[in-house]
């Protein structure tokens, strides 16, 4: 399976992404921003980082270059995509996914090893967990609070489509321990922690982070 | 040459972390009594004559670009 890695200007975790696919037994591609062109990939990654140096608003930018355009058609035609951190920022403010994300309730930057629970089994990206499995993945961010109004809230729960909830702590203040969450046809899946982080023994403080690239690739992992 | 300026604000109900370091900040240095809320100001210089259609499409560039609608409220006024 061929999965596309995103690299906009001032991305920092395509590599990371890129090797995180590798290493779970996908063919990883390399994208560029300023293409059109998809090369044809089976699923999409929307990495970390800052693109555009988060000006205007975090991922505000992104979400108008050239290859944005095909992500979002393609993803409403069923293409898996995942935006991680920036990524789903730019799936925000792309409309894929509802809601945005703020600055950090506690006005500083996040870094740390965050227990979530998964929420939901019924996407292209968390198939390979078990129901409300408990987990551990990298969050780093300064604008990970996700806000939407209450109707929108209200819509997401009652429709499972919360993927991810933080445990333990609410590290940035978002709206019912939100991490992330997943369009209506569950192929699009954004979330602030970073699943490529985990995928490493030698660098991650968990392998959790191989499920989400697993539960794409429908094997499982050891 | 026209100026149109375009505000932009956290909605009210969003909470706005940067007016309340702002605020606090105001606090510390003695200016007590201000609460603060943080936004955005764009100047925009239009080439040419600015028609109701060119302040139009200046109202959807807020919309589309310079604003995200969901947590930010924006304003468009031409500067006299």
């Amino acid at each position: 399976m061929r999965v596309g890695v995103v690299t906009f200007p001032g991305t920092l975790d395509d590599t990371d992404a890129l090797r995180a696919v590798r290493l779970c037994g996908g063919q990883p591609v390399p994208l560029w921003h300023a293409s059109d062109s998809l090369h044809g990939v089976d699923a999409v990654v929307l990495p970390g980082g800052f693109s555009y140096g988060d000006y205007l608003r975090c991922g505000a930018i992104a979400r108008f270059a050239p290859v944005m355009g095909e992500v979002v058609r393609q993803a409403g035609a069923g293409l898996p995509v995942l935006g991680i951190c920036n990524g789903f920022q730019v799936l925000c403010e792309a409309h894929l996914l509802p809601g945005a994300l703020i600055r950090n309730d506690r006005r500083t930057f996040v870094c740390r090893d965050q227990r979530l629970r998964v929420e939901t089994v019924d996407t292209a990206w968390t198939g390979a967990f078990a129901p409300g499995e408990e987990i551990v993945i990298a969050l780093k961010n300064g604008e990970g609070n996700y806000q939407a109004d209450a109707a929108t809230v209200k819509q997401l729960e009652d429709a499972g489509r919360v993927a991810f909830r933080y445990l333990d702590v609410n590290p940035n203040g978002s709206v019912n321990d939100i991490a992330g969450v997943a369009n209506a046809a569950g192929n699009v899946v954004g979330l602030m922690p970073h699943p490529e982080h985990n995928v490493d023994p030698l660098t991650g403080a968990s392998l959790d982070g191989r499920k989400f690239f697993a539960s794409l690739l429908g094997q499982l992992v050891g | 040459m026209a100026k149109v300026i375009v505000d932009v604000m956290p909605k009210p109900e969003i909470l706005d972390p940067q007016g309340k370091a702002v605020t606090s900040a105001l606090k510390r240095l003695g200016f007590d009594g201000f609460s603060v809320r943080q936004g955005k100001r764009f100047e925009i210089d239009v080439d040419g004559e600015l028609t109701p259609e060119r302040l139009d499409q200046i109202g959807r560039a807020a919309d589309t670009l310079l604003a995200n609608t969901v947590i930010e409220n924006f304003d468009v006024r031409v500067e006299q």
